[in-house]
């Protein structure tokens, strides 16, 4: 490696390196935009390669020249495929700054790639085929970039070699990437007529573009601003972990997400409400005045306040972030299974991880036209638009405001994927509040439901609340059946509850017995009704209360004269029903199940019906207790 | 032993911060490595510090002090001794740990031990597998880490390009490249399933040259190797070899020669090549990597058994 400077002494480089600050910036390209290639040229131009890598670039190449490509080439898998299959990450430095590079390789997975290297770039670079202009891949990826809030995006027109160096044809794109990128939200958008092979205006103006005087590729990303304007924004700061070396220290550590904090300052803690003052701004080297992001630190307050990891300090003089259960959010899907409405998965979000389903999908972006097309889930690559509600408050900055809090990742509890990246949307007014008491109190208007899920309920208590309704003759056993599998549910590890006896009345009507069904089951509960709806339409009815996806009928089928014979053995009241020229019946014409109780069957009977709940996923797997 | 006597002169104060608070791309690094540093320390049961004794280590290990500074390291450090580092590492090793205050876990493959395993006698391969890879999965199993941080960087090797900052490894501690989370800003998801764990490389996005800048700014203690002396080598396939003790067979026609030389990289000396060199100082050492045209990795020669040698060390569990 040789330093890009002109060097003579070692002192005078140690002090300039010092002194530089880091970009980061994502290079965005399909496959064949030269990518890779521009990539390696910059390395190498920088003088990043060393020989022996040089040498394998050259060795790889048919005609002995420096496959620059091949720079950049990482795993043997994908060496295999002809295609790069991850991000990969690069550094060089110049004079001025030190680089990181997100090389995002274009392929099937291109928008997952895509916006990991983009979540932290300052700079997105993208590469048009000078030759075919600008696709609707370009438009997409400067959508993403834009949505990601990468605050620069510039356009490296390639292979302009090709084209004889054209003005006509750079001025074209240029025309047509601006009518689009209107719409997009960046501070600063650049055009750069380059051929990345040859190095035409990458790090040196190009002789051969006499035309264009803005400077080539390299000096924009060495004098580009950088957007870290840490003393307008509102501070932040999630605590990490407390750090309690011994009884009279005890400190919050942590990395300033954004904004300025001084010894002395008045802070509030969220989700208490607290407020206190900063004792302390501790670091390894000791104690200091001032910090701003993005330092991690250790901070320490005046009073005893209960801090932990999770908890926000933020200056009591500057605006609160909001703090809410409900979110919006743009989300971009990453997961190969596909987004599923009636799953909890865990939102971490700041150094914060709680609970959350998804209450709506509002659309999904069409990749080609980016219209708003409306859905119900989001799959592999596709980004949409979310509301989520949270277990426990989020406390977040839009985040077109504040890349650090307003992003957030969700996993899948099962797979422990990481499925989404989700950027947060400001909520709507009336859901601001100028306080946390008011917070709270709105808080508490706007969201009269119930913040347990259907789905987190079925993963607690592992099981789909339905109910089961046994129809039958009196006296075919319906009502020890019911008790009997209320134990054996119980044992299994499940939760059921038999709609049974009232003081008044042996049951109740089928009409109040369905009401209390479906509110067991939105409890979360299996019922069993071993209720008397000796009618279909009785039967269908409470169907329709319950809801059809919870119902549950299974026929108890005793000949009469058994069913007659049990209750006479017990002197039961309903003997005189039988006697009745009324039909006493109406048996289902599909009931789910069709058993019989004679003699000793009560325990094959509840056995089979367990099969049954088993067979239709309405019992999941229990865990052994260990 | 001085272990800070190679900084020429005093280095120039480091500065923190730029003229308005903007970081230095160094401190910037820093405060992110801390950051991934903490965020193990917070989300994981049971993790352990992998500690090579060598430059990177270093920097991890003071990075990790800035972390919980004034709490001590809520971690152990775990050395895994091949028998064959060079005698200066162990040194350094024991007097840096006792100054530093640091909690040491040591182990050997007791297997490896009994068996005489050495790159002499089984070649650098199957050593290389029993005495650091399998003795690594031995140490994480019986600790049962559910965490280990490591000091590589993407900039060292092609493979690492694409590492991940946490590095998710099966039951078998094995690295599925295809099967990696994706990492977006700088949130990490650290949940696992039983028996999973990650390795962790909070240097991830450090460079050779600012793992030195940081070293001389923040006068970090190394091993003393990396600055050019004499030593008794013999030079095979073009490599400089230290012979470091009696255990060094030497072919017939081979005599050990006094060469003023260094090592950038430590490791296992029968495997860690030396270059010729007259730095003897950090900025000297900056300055002779500058100039030099040969990647850090060159010298070992572990990296040298094949084009995809690392790649696939990784699948098997190897750092």
């Amino acid at each position: 490696m040789l330093a890009t400077q002109p060097y003579t002494d070692i002192h005078t480089f140690l002090e300039q390196h010092n002194n530089k600050e880091l970009l980061r910036f994502v290079a965005i390209g399909s496959v064949d935009d030269g990518k890779s290639t521009l990539i390696g040229r910059l390395l190498h131009d920088t003088h990043q390669v060393y020989e022996d890598q040089l040498a394998d670039a050259r060795a790889h190449s048919a005609d002995g020249e420096i496959d620059f490509a091949r720079i950049t080439d990482g795993l043997s898998a994908e060496r295999e495929q002809g295609i790069t299959i991850d991000v990969a990450y690069r550094y060089f430095a110049t004079e001025k700054r030190k680089f990181i590079i997100a090389d995002t390789p274009g392929h099937i997975q291109y928008t997952r790639n895509m916006a990991t290297g983009a979540s932290t770039a300052d700079v997105a670079i993208i590469l048009i085929d000078a030759r075919l202009g600008v696709l609707q891949q370009s438009k997409r990826h400067a959508y993403i970039a834009s949505l990601l809030g990468i605050p620069y995006l510039a356009v490296a027109i390639n292979k302009m070699d090709l084209l004889d160096f054209d003005p006509k044809v750079f001025y074209a794109i240029q025309q047509e990437f601006l009518a689009f990128a209107e719409k997009l939200e960046f501070v600063g958008l650049r055009f750069f007529p380059i051929s990345a092979l040859k190095g035409d205006n990458l790090l040196h103006p190009s002789e051969r573009t006499p035309w264009y005087t803005d400077g080539p590729l390299l000096r924009f990303l060495e004098e580009v601003p950088l957007l870290r304007d840490v003393e307008h924004q509102p501070f932040r700061f999630p605590v990490q972990l407390v750090l309690r070396p011994h009884l009279d220290y005890r400190g919050f550590a942590g990395t300033i997400a954004s904004g300025v904090l001084r010894t002395g300052d008045s802070v509030t803690v969220f989700p208490s409400g607290k407020t206190s003052r900063i004792k302390a701004i501790d670091t390894y080297e000791g104690p200091v005045d001032t910090a701003f992001a993005p330092q991690s630190v250790v901070l320490r307050i005046t009073d005893e306040v209960d801090i932990s990891r999770g908890d926000m300090l933020v200056r009591s003089d500057q605006a609160p972030p909001y703090a809410a259960h409900t979110l919006d959010a743009t989300v971009v899907w990453l997961d190969e299974q596909p987004l599923d409405p009636n799953k909890a998965y865990q939102i971490k979000h700041t150094t914060r991880s709680v609970k959350a389903h998804i209450e709506r999908v509002h659309w999904k972006s069409d990749p080609n036209t980016l219209d708003h097309l409306p859905t119900t889930h989001l799959a592999l690559n596709e980004i949409g638009r979310l509301s989520l509600t949270c277990h426990r408050p989020l406390f977040f900055d839009p985040y077109k405001n504040n890349r650090h809090t307003g992003a957030f990742i969700l996993i899948d509890t099962l797979t422990n994927h990481t499925v989404a990246a989700g950027m947060l949307l400001p909520l709507p007014p009336q859901e601001i509040a100028p306080d946390l008491e008011q917070q709270r109190a709105n808080a508490r208007l706007i969201r009269p439901r119930s913040e347990v899920s259907q789905s987190e309920r079925t993963e607690r208590l592992r099981q789909h609340p339905v109910s089961v309704w046994l129809s039958g003759l009196p006296g075919a056993g319906r009502t020890a059946l019911a008790y009997a599998l209320e134990r054996r549910l119980f044992d299994l590890g499940y939760s059921s509850h038999v709609i049974g006896m009232t003081q008044e009345r042996l049951l109740h009507s089928a009409e109040e017995a369905a009401m209390l069904c479906r509110q067991l089951n939105n409890a979360g509960l299996l019922c069993i009704y071993p209720g008397d709806s000796h009618s279909r339409s009785a039967r269908d009815y409470a169907r329709e209360i319950i809801g059809s996806d919870r119902f549950l009928c299974v026929d108890i089928d005793v000949p009469q004269e058994v069913c007659l014979q049990r209750l006479e053995t017990q002197q039961d009241p309903r003997v005189p029903l039988f006697h009745r020229s009324a039909p006493l019946y109406e048996p289902p014409h599909q009931p789910d199940l069709r058993a019989t109780i004679l003699e000793d069957q009560l325990e094959s009977t509840v056995h089979q019906i367990v099969s049954l709940l088993r067979q239709k996923s309405i019992l999941l797997p229990v865990e052994e207790k260990t | 032993m001085s272990l800070s006597h190679h900084l020429t002169a005093d280095p120039p104060t480091p500065p923190q911060a730029l003229s308005t608070m903007r970081l230095t791309h160094l401190r910037q690094l820093e405060a992110e490595s801390i950051h991934i540093i903490r965020e193990v320390a917070a989300e994981f049961d049971n993790p352990v510090m992998l500690y090579s004794i060598g430059k990177d280590s270093s920097v991890m290990v003071r990075l990790a002090q800035k972390a919980f500074a004034p709490a001590p390291l809520p971690f152990p450090l775990l050395h895994i001794d091949t028998t064959f580092k060079f005698r200066e590492m162990i040194t350094f090793r024991d007097h840096f740990c006792a100054e530093q205050g640091l909690e040491l876990l040591i182990h050997t493959n007791p297997e490896g031990l009994a068996a005489n395993v050495s790159p002499f006698t089984h070649g650098s391969k199957i050593y290389t597998d029993v005495m650091k890879t399998q003795a690594l999965l031995q140490a994480l199993q019986k600790g049962g880490y559910d965490a280990a941080f490591g000091g590589a960087r993407r900039d060292e090797e092609k493979s690492r390009a694409k590492e991940r900052i946490y590095s998710f490894r099966d039951r078998f501690h094995q690295w599925d490249p295809k099967n990696q989370r994706p990492e977006l800003w700088s949130l990490y998801n650290g949940r696992l399933h039983k028996g999973e764990s990650i390795r962790v490389f909070p240097l991830s996005n450090w460079t050779e040259l600012d793992v030195w800048q940081y070293i001389y700014i923040e006068k970090i203690p190394v091993v003393p190797l990396y600055f050019a002396r004499k030593h008794p080598v013999v030079e095979r396939n073009g490599a400089l070899i230290r012979i470091d003790d009696e255990r060094f067979p030497l072919e017939p026609d081979e005599t050990p020669q006094e060469v003023v030389c260094r090592f950038r990289t430590l490791g296992c000396y029968p495997l860690s090549g030396a270059v010729r060199s007259e730095a003897t100082t950090v900025p000297e050492i900056i300055d002779e990597m500058l100039r030099t045209r040969h990647s850090e990795r060159q010298g070992r020669v572990i990296d040298h058994d094949s084009t995809a040698s690392m790649e696939r060390k990784k699948r098997e569990g190897y750092f």
